[in-house]
Formats: structure tokens, sequence, C-alpha cells
């Protein structure tokens, strides 16, 4: 743990679910029992309808890229490596942020992909996705 | 109710931006500028009742405006801070001309300064964009711009040069404005393209350099404008719009707030785009000038591109846009990068743009923004006599 030095997720109570999930390697995305819009991130009240019932589904995993920008020289010094980052839209309908774990020339706005999770810590395991 | 001829800036104050901050403190900058700005309108200390203010990033705090004015030694019968990032400075401008219309003040000083400090950039200070989006290297604003730029190319066709030909004339006016920090040599398009790659697509010269530096307008009610030095700059219409705080949740990475912003702006003042001598739209990245031309109502959508490569965006052109040299060639010193934009707007209308000046300059709109493209001000100012 002590070997890695990007900032981590602090879960809140709202979101712990979405985290916890994520160590199971699973994507929960919160969904209003109300409108039945899908929401992310996790809030607690629905933030198109305001009603406070909001469960706990699991979605595809799959969408499609956004767009993406490979980081070739970062605003953070934890971060030296390029790295793609890119905005990933769900099958679901809610858009992510997140990497693409793939090599940077391979990544292409509208490609598909798949969830990927990244156990960075034992306790963290962070959301990517990786070509379909 | 209308803010159209409710107030005029009749002063301005403007440091040139340094690289090093060396001995400066916010606070001292602020003071400086402040003395400048109010020495430019002709009026006194004590004729200043309003205060707005954004807070520098090197000396941050609570109860900040009120706390900045003692510093200033001023009693203000309207005081805030502004917090809509970039577009803080475009939005004090209306927020003292409403104060000033209720009859709560008469003249405002909106004052900006910082420190270059940023370097290092911490983690966002907004704990959702500090769960979501730090741990996968959405950190600073460089990130979300690349994104919109890299998705305006993909549905419109933008290209690279377009975006680059921004940065060059814009260069070519700061080469005339003796405050710019970038104004010793021009740039070419293969200079710009030949810049290092930062965050694809953007190149280090289409990204704003943060500076240390600072600067002040007085707004003044119209009776008070009579008796200032400079023929004053006119807010003829405003517009305000915000739709998302991260990019990543924006509804669309190419269609902006400005939009609705620049609407309310155009209407309040009953004008048409035909009638804008000189545009200042916000200009933290190459790609931000062309959406907000595009939202602004400058050009079709998607069209930001073609629409820089065939016009002169110089201040001798056919399309003056950011005859200062923008924040690009100006420098970044905090919320002053922001201020301008609003600045050179009224320069220009006062006559006072000297080797620069836009002939015959009557309507300017600015654009200030926020964020990546979230929080959006749009103002047309005046010149009247």
């Amino acid at each position: 743990m002590s070997e890695y030095h990007k900032p981590l997720p602090k879960p809140s109570i709202t979101s712990r679910p979405y985290w916890e999930a994520a160590r199971k390697h699973e994507l929960r995305l919160q969904r209003c029992e109300a409108c039945k819009a899908f929401v992310y991130y996790p809030r607690d009240r629905c933030p198109h309808c305001f009603s406070d019932r909001l469960s706990w589904e699991p979605v595809s995993g799959r969408g499609k890229v956004y767009s993406y920008t490979i980081v070739r020289r970062a605003s953070t010094r934890s971060f030296m490596e390029p790295y793609v980052l890119a905005i990933v839209e769900l099958d679901e309908g809610p858009h992510l942020t997140t990497n693409i774990v793939a090599a940077p020339e391979q990544v292409k706005i509208g490609m598909p992909v798949r969830v990927h999770f990244d156990d960075v810590t034992p306790e963290h395991t962070l959301v990517k996705f990786a070509p379909a | 109710m209308s803010l159209k001829g409710a107030a005029a800036i009749v002063g301005i104050g403007e440091l040139k931006p340094t690289k090093e901050p060396g001995n400066a403190t916010a606070l001292g900058l602020m003071a400086k500028v402040t003395a400048e700005a109010i020495a430019d309108s002709g009026l006194e200390k004590r004729d200043i009742d309003g205060f707005f203010c954004g807070m520098a990033f090197a000396d941050p705090g609570a109860l900040y405006p009120a706390s900045v004015a003692e510093v200033l030694g001023i009693n203000p019968r309207t005081l805030n801070q502004v917090d809509i990032g970039g577009a803080s400075p475009a939005g004090m401008v209306w927020r003292a001309a409403s104060a000033i219309q209720s009859g709560m003040c008469s003249a405002v000083l909106c004052l900006v300064a910082d420190l270059n400090r940023m370097g290092d950039q911490r983690v966002p200070v907004i704990s959702t964009q500090r769960e979501f989006e730090a741990p996968y290297g959405n950190i600073g604003a460089n990130c979300g711009y690349a994104m919109i730029a890299n998705r305006h190319m993909y549905e419109y066709g933008t290209t690279a040069r377009q975006m680059a030909k921004v940065a060059v004339d814009q260069r070519a006016n700061a080469l005339k404005n003796p405050l710019a920090t970038f104004n010793d040599k021009p740039l070419t398009i293969d200079d710009v393209l030949a810049s290092r790659m930062i965050v694809d697509p953007l190149h280090l010269y289409e990204i704003v350099s943060p500076c240390t530096g600072g600067s002040a307008l007085i707004v003044a009610s119209p009776e008070v404008a009579k008796r200032t030095k400079h023929p004053p700059a006119w807010l003829l219409g405003a517009g305000e719009y915000s739709n998302h705080a991260s990019i990543t949740y924006a509804p669309s990475l190419t269609d902006s707030p400005v939009k609705p912003a620049a609407e309310n702006a155009f209407k309040m003042a009953g004008v048409a785009h035909k009638d804008i001598d000189l545009v200042c739209p916000y200009d933290c990245y190459t790609i931000t000038v062309l959406v907000t031309l595009e939202d602004a109502g400058f050009c079709k959508k998607g069209q930001g591109g073609p629409f820089a490569a065939e016009h002169d965006l110089t201040y001798a052109g056919d399309f003056p846009c950011n005859t200062h040299g923008g924040q690009l060639s100006f420098g970044q010193p905090g919320l002053g990068g922001g201020m301008s934009h609003v600045t050179e707007a009224a320069r220009q209308l006062m006559g006072r743009g000297g080797e620069r000046q836009v002939k015959n300059a009557r309507l300017a709109y600015v654009n200030g923004n926020g964020g990546i493209m979230s929080e959006q001000v749009s103002l047309i100012l005046e010149r009247r006599s």
C-alpha cells in the first residue's frame, strides 16, 4: 500500500455501497425508484426528481468512450507516466470519469469498452475500462 | 427588470503579470491595484461604497470580503465574494450594477489578485471531484479542456491548425500590449504545433500560463459616472448560466452554457451580433475561444475552427478578438486572467487601446468562464459618446 501514491477515494456514507461493490468487482449504480433514472455519482436524493428512494442496481459495465485525452504532463506529480483519461458513457446513460486500460494510440472516441476493476491497494478498487 | 445602462465601468487598475511572485503578497497586490483603479476613475477612496472580490488561492480564508475591505480601509454598504471561477470578474460587473440599481451603493470596487503559487496542483477541494475524479488523474483544468477539444474535433472536424490560429492572432495583439506577459515575439501556427504536447490535443502554447498579478475595476452609477475622468464603458446587457461543476457531468462537451448566458446578454442589450465591434471571450485554452464564439452566436455551431481560420482576429482585423492578447499571451494571474477580458473591453471602449485601439469601437462582447465551461457570464458593454 505504501507503494501507491496517487489519490484514493474516501467513501462517504452515501457512496460506500459503490466502492464496496467495486471491491467485489461489481459495478453498481444508484437508481431512482420514482423516476427510474440511473444516478452517478451517488447522491442522497435523485438529481432529476428529488426523490430520496434510491436503490443500488448492478449494471452492465458496458459503454463507449465519449471523449478522452492522453495526459502527457499531469498537473500533479503523483501521476508521472502518460495515461489515458476518459469520460465513458455507460449503456445505462450516466457519464463517468475513468481511465482506459489500453495503449493510448488504441483509444478512439465512440470505441466500445467494458469495465475493468483495478485493485490498486488491498482496500481500494478503481473502476476503469478496457476495450470491449 | 433590466440592467441596461444601470452602471458603467469608470476606472481600471491592472498590474503587469509576472511569472515569479518575488516579495509580493496577495493582499499587497490588492491594495496596489485598488489604488490604481480609484486614481484612474478620478474618484476618491471615500467614494467607494460597494465591494466585490475574488478569493486569492495564495491567501485564502473565510469572511473574505470584510477581511480584504479592512486591509484596504474601505467601508462598503454592499460586500461579497464572487466565487464562480474565471467568470467571477465578469460576474462582479453585473452584480455591481444590480447593487447600484437597487440603491444599495453607487461606486463598487471589483477586485482580484493572486500569486503564481500553483506548483504541484493539490487534490480538488470539492469532495465529489476528490472522490470520483482525482483517483483517475482528472486533476486541474487541462484534462477537461483536452477532452472538449478531442470531442469537438470528432464531431465537427475541427483541426489543430484552426485551434492554433487563436493563439497566433492573440499573440499578434499582445505584441502591442505593454502589460502582456508574452509580448516579445510573434507566434506562427507551426510554432504552436511544435510546442510540447501537454494533454492531447492541446500543446503548451494553447494553454494559459499561471502568473502573479491583479486587477480592479470601479463600476459606478450614472450619477457618479458624470464626474469620472474617462468616457464610461456602459453595461448594456448581462447573462449568466451554469449546468455542471465537473465536465464529466456536463450534458454535452461541445454545447456549452455560454449559449443561454449570451442570449440573455444580447436580449437585454437589444443589439445584434453584427453591431459588435470587438469580442473578449475567456481563453484559458484555444478551444475555449472556438466553443464560446459558436455558443455566443458569432458563427454556426461547430464552425468555430473555420471561423477562426478565415477571420483576422487581430485588433486591425475584421473580427477583433482578445485585443490584449487574451490570457494566452497576457498571462493568468489567478482570477485576474478573467478580469483581463473585462478591462480590455472597457479600455477599448474608453478609447485607451493605444497602438492596438480598434477603430470606432462602440460595442464589446465579453465572456467570463469558470471551471471547465461551467459558470458562464456574458456582458455587452457600450461607449456612448
